[in-house]
């Protein structure tokens, strides 16, 4: 009796659907991907019930980080560039039109305003390794160079909302600073920025 | 694997002689899958899903010390207040009125965050239907006015977590204010009795 045959079939799986799918979710990320802004220190958000997404332009971020080092960030080159024309005015810094150019592709500043010209005549690479480093800006009663930052950046745009980006761990005090700092210059609106939390109200009128 | 295009796929190697086979060109697809994986692995893991979202904050404007003569604080019920102090290690006190009198010392609470029956929300909602069911306090003023007061070494998350309660309770009388020397005493006399340490 013969044997059966069993018609041997090629393992081979056609994969080109699969790639497709591939290549259209690469395509997907790559293109909606936003990549973060670099920053200086690493900042733990705490999280909120607020559900209103941080605005992506026309913003200004004063960062506290863990350790109470406060940094300054805005959004655009343009205003960054009219902000340090100010700064430097203001504290007769010496800058050349190149030093002007570094600091406004810088996202943050976090040095007192002596050491800008210096950091700003650093090597790239060195610039970030200082602004790692750095002693965050002072905003004492004292010596208050955060509000110099903030009133020259508003002057500079006067549509920027001012945001305070803080770290879980961030000393109270240090905030405070930096509230008393707004305030003193009559901004008595801002924003906390938080990361999204499951939405929960309860009425309490019903109770 | 058939990644690949163009051409058999099967492995028929040398069939029958002298018949000219038509060469379609083969490309084997593989590095370009790998590669594709490798980008789509790359751009999932470094996508940032979660975008910040922002808590609006509205201070009382500072009274500026040459005007201090001239604005008087406001005049509220004690039986109304409720103060709040944000201490070390996630710490919560409480107690009702403001505390400024030192002959009648408040009755102060230690509780944290937690959500369960115990927590600052709990607290607040008890401070809510004790004022509502209160008949000292006139029909018109049954809100409650909460006074914030973190102090130094409280951390920032724990501001952000009582505002937060605020949103969620639908509080909006409250003010975020320091801690007065009377309070901070209050806070390291209570620590003692209850043997906190620091």
């Amino acid at each position: 009796m013969a044997k059966a045959k069993v018609a041997r079939k090629s393992t081979a799986i056609d994969m080109t659907p699969m790639v497709d799918l591939a290549f259209l979710l690469l395509t997907f990320f790559m293109l909606t991907t936003k990549f973060k802004p670099q920053e200086a220190v690493e900042i733990l958000i705490p999280s909120s019930i607020a559900q209103t997404p941080l605005p992506a332009t026309d913003v200004m971020i004063i960062s506290v980080s863990k350790d109470g080092r406060v940094f300054f960030g805005v959004d655009s080159k343009h205003t960054r560039e009219a902000t340090i024309r100010r700064i430097m005015e203001k504290y007769n810094l010496d800058l050349s039109p190149d030093d002007i150019n570094t600091f406004s592709i810088m996202p943050q500043v976090g040095l007192p305003i002596s050491a800008i010209p210096q950091w700003l005549k650093a090597k790239p690479a060195e610039r970030d390794k200082i602004l790692q480093t750095a002693p965050g800006i002072p905003c004492d009663s004292s010596n208050n160079e955060l509000g110099d930052w903030i009133v020259a950046s508003r002057m500079s745009n006067t549509q920027l909302r001012i945001a305070i980006k803080g770290d879980v761990d961030s000393p109270y005090p240090i905030i405070k600073k930096v509230i008393d700092t707004l305030q003193d210059r009559n901004i008595n609106k801002f924003n906390l920025i938080t990361g999204k939390e499951a939405q929960e109200i309860i009425d309490t009128s019903k109770l | 694997m058939a990644a690949e295009v163009g051409g058999d796929s099967g492995g028929k190697k040398g069939g029958k002689k002298g018949r000219k086979k038509s060469k379609i060109p083969r490309i084997d697809m593989t590095p370009l899958v790998d590669l594709g994986f490798l980008l789509l692995t790359f751009f999932i893991l470094t996508t940032t899903m979660s975008t910040p979202t922002t808590m609006p904050v509205v201070v009382p404007p500072k009274i500026k010390e040459n005007q201090k003569d001239q604005v008087d604080p406001p005049k509220i019920q004690e039986s109304r207040l409720m103060t709040i102090l944000l201490g070390k290690e996630d710490r919560v006190y409480f107690f009702i009125g403001n505390g400024q009198d030192e002959k009648k010392p408040p009755e102060m609470q230690l509780t944290g965050f937690s959500k369960s029956g115990k927590g600052i929300r709990q607290a607040i909602i008890n401070q809510i239907k004790a004022v509502r069911e209160n008949p000292l306090i006139a029909e018109n003023d049954k809100n409650i006015m909460i006074l914030i007061k973190p102090m130094d070494d409280s951390k920032y998350k724990n501001m952000v977590d009582i505002l937060d309660e605020m949103n969620i309770l639908q509080q909006k009388n409250y003010a975020l204010i320091p801690a007065s020397p009377v309070e901070l005493e209050m806070v390291k006399k209570y620590n003692e009795q209850a043997g906190i340490q620091n």
